[in-house]
């Protein structure tokens, strides 16, 4: 355990000693204050219609703080994390291969195991952090109205998960090489295609329009940021993140085997 | 401490080290030698549980390298061709990383970060970033780094490329004084270095071991004769039969110098010392002798000759590699 924390805080400590963190963090806030202010815009412009609707007719219109902002906000975020992910895990195995410090890793007491959980905790505590940024922003929401806060935890639950499973997959692709841009390319080409694999749920039928659609990492995250918190999605995302670890420590081995 | 039996690594179908075996004691400073992409690193990899072996058993301190990798590392110090450092660490920061994860208790750490610093010679860079230091110091760094746990066992791979002389010479009795408490095994295409620091030398070529002996030994036993050097001043002629006719001396061959002296190649039988023999016969026929001196045949030498044997390959090419 202490192997793996002194791993976390080396990883944790880089990310911040870069710049990477501070532009990831940067940017992210930029694009998704953006997101924020856009659709609140769009929440209030409705809100007065609905006004003048209540006014004309008599008649109330349905309008909901947590559906309309806070669920697609959380949908965006989940697309903005798609295209950084990549990357805060390019640079976590690839770097280390292409300095030679993997080996300093790799002959210092420490289990495979323990490397590779201590760099997944670190990336997913900096996404952490740009969850947090969101949540901030979702504070204000609170200030001037009354969302309920239980679907929104739901929804950061899931994204989470989400992130979890990007940043698994992500630090897979960083073991299989030295060069950083390669990690990048392969993680988002990946990502990219798990995102959008239940488009073959449109056109194909029976088991493989199942799958197809059990796979998508879209499909799961919806049920989350509804407030439905199903043992299916969570099943799904822990084991595609077990699945991708999993696949990480095989390819460390073969870092052994190949060198 | 260490005992390799067998040990062989294939990449593929390329054969980097075949059927190696040795044995290091406690306490002994074992020099690697041979020209690159012998198969040093490879079994310095396998050694410190980088990479395991393809066949062959390797233990550590009575530990398996491929059973119980971790009690292995525990014990080894391993600084490989180019430091694994964090470049945007400082030094200090690098130390403490790699005491921690060395398993340095956290209440010593502080203080063994100063120890091994000063012992590297790296105390007035602490504060450093590794980045921006020089080649020499980041070698420096690097053995402290492998130095902070206080293995009983270092695996040094070429520690002295890229530094400057002095401070070649300051690594060097670094290691010797290294010796005794921690076994040291260091590799080297430097033939003076494994000389000079080591006690037993390893020449390995295409993953064979070629000769394994003390540097002494392994230039006696190479050399079927003796030569010594001789400058005298006399007749060329006369002094060339009175040498030739001492026993032990095989052949005498002049090489004539300015004003009157001669230089004398004479080869002797091996294990015969004739020196005396050689300087009376010089004084009492009223000769001058200015120079005497035994020559051994370098390591550079024997060196060539062994990893040469079947195929002379350019003269160019091997300068350029040794």
């Amino acid at each position: 355990m202490r192997n793996v924390w002194n791993i976390v805080r080396k990883e944790i400590n880089s990310y911040f000693r870069s710049p990477i963190a501070y532009i990831v963090l940067a940017v992210f806030a930029g694009i998704f204050g953006f997101f924020f202010y856009s659709i609140l815009a769009m929440f209030v412009r409705q809100s007065m219609m609905a006004a003048q609707y209540m006014q004309m007719y008599g008649q109330s219109m349905h309008m909901n703080v947590n559906e309309m902002v806070i669920r697609p906000l959380l949908m965006n975020t989940a697309v903005v994390s798609l295209f950084m992910v990549p990357f805060i895990t390019m640079r976590l195995f690839a770097e280390e291969k292409k300095t030679g410090t993997i080996e300093l890793l790799m002959t210092s007491p420490l289990t495979d195991l323990q490397i590779i959980t201590g760099k997944f905790i670190a990336a997913l505590l900096l996404y952490a952090c740009m969850l947090a940024i969101t949540f901030l922003y979702l504070l204000l929401l609170f200030q001037y109205g009354n969302p309920d806060w239980k679907p929104m935890l739901s929804g950061y639950l899931g994204l989470l998960l989400l992130g979890g499973c990007f940043l698994a997959i992500g630090l897979m692709f960083s073991t299989m090489t030295g060069n950083q841009l390669i990690a990048v390319v392969l993680t988002f080409g990946f990502l990219l295609f798990l995102w959008v694999i239940d488009w073959a749920g449109e056109y194909a039928t029976g088991t493989v329009a199942e799958v197809a659609k059990y796979l998508s990492l879209t499909g799961h995250i919806d049920n989350f940021s509804k407030g439905v918190i199903d043992l299916r999605d969570g099943v799904y995302y822990v084991s595609l993140i077990a699945l991708a670890l999993f696949m990480t420590a095989r390819s460390v081995e073969s870092v052994r085997w190949r060198a | 401490m260490i005992e390799v039996q067998g040990l062989t690594k294939r990449y593929g179908r390329t054969v980097a080290v075949e059927d190696l075996n040795f044995t290091v004691k406690k306490g002994e400073i074992l020099g690697f030698l041979g020209p690159n992409g012998a198969g040093k690193t490879t079994t310095m990899r396998v050694i410190t549980c980088f990479m395991p072996p393809t066949l062959g058993n390797v233990t550590v301190a009575g530990y398996d390298v491929m059973r119980e990798p971790l009690e292995v590392k525990k014990r080894i110090g391993y600084l490989p061709e180019t430091p694994p450092l964090y470049t945007d660490m400082r030094v200090r920061e690098m130390l403490t990383f790699a005491g921690r994860i060395k398993g340095v208790p956290s209440f010593e750490l502080k203080q063994r970060v100063e120890e091994v610093a000063s012992r590297t010679a790296v105390t007035d860079v602490l504060n450093k970033i590794v980045g921006h230091l020089s080649k020499g110091y980041r070698q420096r760094v690097g053995l402290a780094a492998a130095l902070i746990h206080n293995p009983e066992v270092l695996v040094l791979d070429e520690p002295t490329a890229g530094l400057d002389p002095k401070q070649i010479i300051e690594t060097r009795k670094l290691i010797r004084s290294l010796s005794g408490e921690h076994t040291v095994i260091l590799s080297t295409h430097i033939l003076p270095e494994a000389a000079n620091t080591c006690d037993r030398v390893m020449i390995i070529n295409a993953g064979k071991l070629v000769a394994e002996d003390t540097p002494v030994n392994l230039t006696a036993r190479l050399q079927g004769f003796e030569t010594m050097h001789m400058l005298v001043e006399g007749p060329e002629r006369d002094v060339r039969e009175r040498l030739a006719r001492i026993q032990g001396v095989n052949s005498v061959l002049p090489t004539p110098a300015s004003n009157g002296r001669v230089e004398f190649a004479v080869q002797t039988d091996k294990g015969r010392d004739v020196r005396r023999d050689l300087a009376r016969a010089v004084v009492e026929s009223g000769w001058g002798l200015l120079e005497l001196r035994p020559v051994g045949m370098s390591l550079e030498e024997i060196f060539l000759k062994l990893t040469t044997t079947d195929s002379a390959p350019e003269p160019e090419a091997i300068a350029e590699e040794v």
